[in-house]
């Protein structure tokens, strides 16, 4: 067995010609094809992925999987929608094409949210993605079918996409590593737009260092992509080991158990096991303090984010009418059809958020939702600019606990637990560098802690994730049942 | 219209021609009569897809901003318009709104109408990206994305116009402006001008200056020529005029309209109830783009002469007469054949009638662009040369030019055929002059010994006679006259 490992040893047996490209493809797929059964991960299996040649390059010949809302050219891509079930894209995403020249091997599109507005894993055409760890659980979401085939050691690594915590927090419910990089770090040429300007390409893995070296091979400027930025001077994977200096804070307000009225019993092992974890990095010689924001800022995350998400989805979804592409409607006049192809093909959860979108950019309501969303972004990304000013970076739990059963999935959550529930969202608002990493079970099911840090500092981010990541015994976890194959 | 005056204002929408490739897009800006072969993915709205701005099409915007003296925004922004429509790809336009700052607001524009120098305000301009066209048949509608993305710029004007005469001197200085400035061919026939035009009625006796005191706005929607902006106008005006007559004036709702070309009216579109909400929101894909004093200089020197500027120089430089520097400045390309054929190295004063007459008749008899007509400025130029050097006459250049025109045929070939060509040739000339001289002997004696001076116009005359009209009669009376003299 080798997907397992990490993509340092995989790349020195395959130059030592331990194992070659095809073999370790054929691992995969096989995989790839019974963790389908058992939890329904993928969109698509590429059985005719072909080996590639073996160069210097560390991600040469290995299988990985990409999340199907990224455009591969001749290679279906849904976005888990029904709307575009049959759809072939002619062109490729920029992250994807940067990896085939690297000579990646793309195994399987994975499962996500339609059109990554979801965090259950539950809403795809094609149905739920289970959790590898226990199956009557979620992933979350949105990038479920790449933590699920990520933690199951299908591969390596896979491609996800982040809009307010589609990588994080699949990560976290997984045990595996869930990495965003600075926005526009990544090219979103490619990526079917949710909310523009919340959207981040980025990967889950089952350590830092193949965050990095995935990272490093997707980065860079796109003339495709405005808002990507020249990179060329941040090497994450070369920067993983440099000596760190500075230190990390932790929000009191989401930390305390006493913030929550009534906490569950996971959420009580969680915070205290995040709070182990702070000790233990402590002693480690991280300087870590508690710090203390306006409940206020953290209460409006998550309003803020149904606004300006949904009203930047509702507008890059008007594409979808059927005409160009997607299966075409039926209907007397253009209106009907595509009143007709959107109706019958967007699940409800979506068209739920279109009127949230559509209600809050009404001429009458503007100022005070979608404006007023906008104020509200700026206010609490100035107070993540505020702390990262004085902290490296802000370390927090992810999640309330341990992945949701899927009967539970209904349940009304009280205020005060969308603080932790929600806050990986800042990073969307800020287009921080954020990184989740797993730090302990709770009941066997993994749960983990997120760092996130100041735009631009991703080599930081990183070095510090590392760092903790090295504290405990995760890193290149994959999930309990495979462990022993 | 004494007792009512209309306040009419003008969207104007022009096509930027002259940029190599789409505004957001790197597919060719060209027109076609062949349906999409001028497309990408991102023109059609395929998932993924972003819009990158052509820098080159912010420059063209940027350059009318500033010809129109209109303040520049310190940042450009680009905002997404939001409404289906089947020649919509994305579900919504990438333009600007007034909020923030379009690529030009508040700024004026001088322009004449009956001799009279008018002004109309400039609202502002934005910059936007043009819709796919459709075409309607009996029981389907095709959609061409040829023209998805072509880069747009949209004036606005406040109500500045009070007849429909004002409206249209002010749009053809308008694409004056668009055609010297390089920024449009402007051709209304290849669908690149586009007006909305709002009109109003309101008593003459009252304070325009008020707002309160205007008449309810009537918008008509998607007129495609001048002549049909024109129509609207006197249309809307005489409608208007009779809903005041009758009383019904107060009822008539704030409205939008559109020009139905068959019956020669305006049609109920919507009212503002039903008024579109295209809920404005910045275009994320688009990081905000710093106008720099730079950029601006840039395009500030890169501003060639305008129709106004040339038609002054003509007349001070080149001391043509106003009139026939107000027909060439009239159009860029003929302003533009002009100067080429002065580039050949001739004088203005001796090409201006040439072009004034026969040229414009021409093009304007085989109804076609001066760029499309054959006789071009360098062939034009070597027919002036003949007449110059006295190679060949007035006349006999304009029937050579009259002939090709009809004949389709290089006027240079029909000189050539023709042996139009005068001999100047000083040898060959004395040599017939000697043997015309020497088969007339009596009349030599007569014009040198009996003073009888009018036998050398006979002289020439068989002189003439045995070239076949060829000898230059100039050269050719210097030639006789020394000759006479030798036989003295």
């Amino acid at each position: 067995m080798y997907m397992n490992k990490c993509i340092k040893e995989l790349h020195e047996d395959l130059k030592n010609g331990k194992i070659t490209s095809k073999e370790l493809i054929s691992e995969s797929l096989k995989k790839a094809s019974s963790l389908q059964k058992e939890c329904n991960a993928f969109v698509k299996i590429l059985n005719d992925a072909k080996e590639t040649e073996i160069t210097d390059n560390l991600l040469s010949g290995i299988p990985y999987g990409i999340k199907d809302n990224l455009s591969t050219e001749n290679i279906l891509t849904t976005g888990s929608s029904n709307t575009l079930k049959d759809y072939v894209p002619f062109f490729t995403a920029t992250c994807v094409e940067k990896l085939k020249n690297c000579g990646a091997v793309p195994i399987a599109k994975t499962v996500l949210d339609e059109f990554g507005m979801g965090g259950t894993g539950t809403t795809g055409h094609t149905g739920t993605v289970l959790n590898p760890w226990d199956k009557t659980r979620i992933c979350a979401g949105s990038s479920a079918g790449s933590a699920c085939s990520v933690a199951a050691g299908v591969y390596p690594y896979a491609l996800g996409s982040d809009t307010g915590d589609s990588i994080r927090k699949p990560a976290a419910y997984c045990g595996i590593v869930g990495y965003k990089p600075t926005y526009g770090m990544i090219s979103r040429y490619g990526l079917f737009p949710f909310a523009s300007s919340l959207d981040h390409v980025g990967v889950l893995t089952r350590s830092v260092e193949d965050a990095a070296i995935v990272v490093d091979a997707m980065k860079g400027r796109d003339n495709k992509d405005m808002t990507s930025w020249d990179s060329a001077n941040i090497h994450l994977y070369d920067s993983l080991h440099k000596e760190f200096t500075g230190k990390l804070c932790y929000i009191k307000e989401i930390c305390d158990i006493n913030t929550y009225e009534n906490p569950t019993e996971e959420l009580k092992a969680h915070l205290e096991n995040f709070n182990n974890a702070i000790e233990k990095i402590k002693k480690e010689g991280i300087e870590i303090e508690e710090v203390s924001i306006d409940k206020n800022i953290l209460m409006a995350i998550k309003s803020t984010y149904d606004v300006i998400s949904s009203a930047e989805a509702t507008s890059n979804m008007s594409n979808l009418t059927g005409i160009i592409f997607g299966p075409r409607a039926e209907g007397d006049n253009y209106i009907d059809m595509m009143k007709n192809y959107r109706t019958q093909n967007f699940s409800p959860l979506i068209k739920r958020r279109f009127i949230i979108g559509s209600y809050s950019l009404q001429a009458e309501n503007k100022d005070k939702y979608f404006f007023g969303a906008q104020k509200a972004r700026r206010l609490i990304v100035d107070t993540w600019n505020d702390l990262l000013k004085i902290y490296s970076a802000v370390i927090l739990p992810v999640g309330s606990g341990p992945a949701k059963k899927i009967e539970a999935l209904n349940e009304k959550q009280s205020k005060e637990m969308r603080m932790i529930e929600e806050h990986l969202i800042v990073g969307n608002f800020g287009g921080f560098p954020s990184i989740t990493i797993p730090d302990g079970f709770i009941n066997d099911l993994p749960v983990a802690l997120n760092i996130t840090g100041p735009c631009y500092k991703d080599e930081e981010v990183l070095n510090i994730a590392a760092k903790v990541e090295s504290i405990f015994p995760y890193k290149n976890q994959i999930r309990k049942a495979d462990q022993n194959d | 219209m004494t007792k009512y005056k209309a306040m009419i204002g003008l969207e104007m929408h022009c096509e930027i021609s002259k940029t190599n490739t789409k505004v957001f897009s790197p597919a060719q800006n060209s027109y076609s009569k062949k349906s999409n072969i001028f497309i990408n993915p991102i023109d059609m709205a395929f998932p993924g897809t972003l819009p990158v701005v052509n820098i080159n099409a912010v420059k063209k915007a940027l350059t009318m901003s500033i010809i129109l003296g209109c303040q520049k925004p310190e940042y450009l922004y680009f905002e997404r318009k939001n409404y289906y429509y089947p020649d919509l790809p994305k579900g919504y336009q990438i333009t600007q709104e007034t909020k923030p700052a379009p690529i030009g607001i508040y700024g004026s524009l001088k322009y004449e109408c009956d001799g009279k120098e008018l002004t109309a305000r400039i609202n502002n301009i934005h910059l936007e990206e043009d819709s796919a066209s459709l075409d309607h048949f009996a029981d389907v509608s095709v959609i061409d994305y040829n023209r998805a993305g072509v880069p747009l710029l949209e004036v606005v004007t406040e109500p500045d116009f009070r007849t429909s005469k004002e409206a249209i001197a002010f749009l053809e200085t308008m694409r004056s402006i668009y055609q010297y400035a390089d920024i449009s061919e402007a051709d209304a026939k290849k669908g690149q001008i586009r007006c909305d035009v709002n009109v109003s009625i309101m008593d003459s006796t009252l304070d325009e200056k008020n707002p309160q005191n205007w008449g309810t706005k009537v918008e008509i929607k998607n007129v495609n020529s001048f002549s049909d902006v024109a129509s609207v106008i006197d249309y809307e005006i005489a409608r208007q005029t009779e809903l005041k007559e009758t009383g019904q004036y107060d009822e008539m709702e704030q409205q939008t309209r559109r020009w139905d070309s068959v019956s020669n009216t305006t049609k109920f579109m919507r009212g503002k109830v039903d008024a579109i909400d295209y809920k404005y929101f910045i275009e994320p894909n688009i990081p905000k783009f710093k106008i720099s004093d730079k950029l601006i200089d840039e395009v500030k020197s890169s501003i060639p002469l305008l129709a106004n500027e040339r038609k002054n120089k003509y007349i001070s430089e080149y001391g043509l007469k106003p009139e026939d520097a107000k027909i060439l400045v009239k159009e860029k390309n003929i302003s533009d054949y002009f100067e080429n054929v002065i580039k050949e190295g001739l004088e203005p004063s001796k090409i201006v009638n040439w072009i004034t007459t026969i040229i414009l008749g021409s093009i304007n008899k085989l109804e076609i662009s001066i760029d499309e007509f054959f006789i071009t400025p360098s062939i034009l130029a070597e027919v002036i040369k003949m007449i110059e050097s006295g190679k060949i006459n007035k006349n006999q250049a304009k029937n050579a030019l009259y002939e090709a025109v009809e004949t389709g045929k290089n006027p240079l070939e029909i000189i050539k055929e023709k042996g139009l060509e005068q001999i100047s040739d000083d040898s060959f000339l004395i040599d017939l002059v000697t043997k015309v001289l020497d088969e007339h002997p009596s009349e030599v004696d007569d014009y040198n010994h009996k003073g009888l001076s009018n036998k050398a116009n006979f002289l020439l005359g068989q002189i003439m006679k045995a070239s076949q009209g060829k000898a230059n009669p100039a050269t050719t009376m210097e030639i006789l006259k020394s000759e006479l003299d030798k036989r003295k």
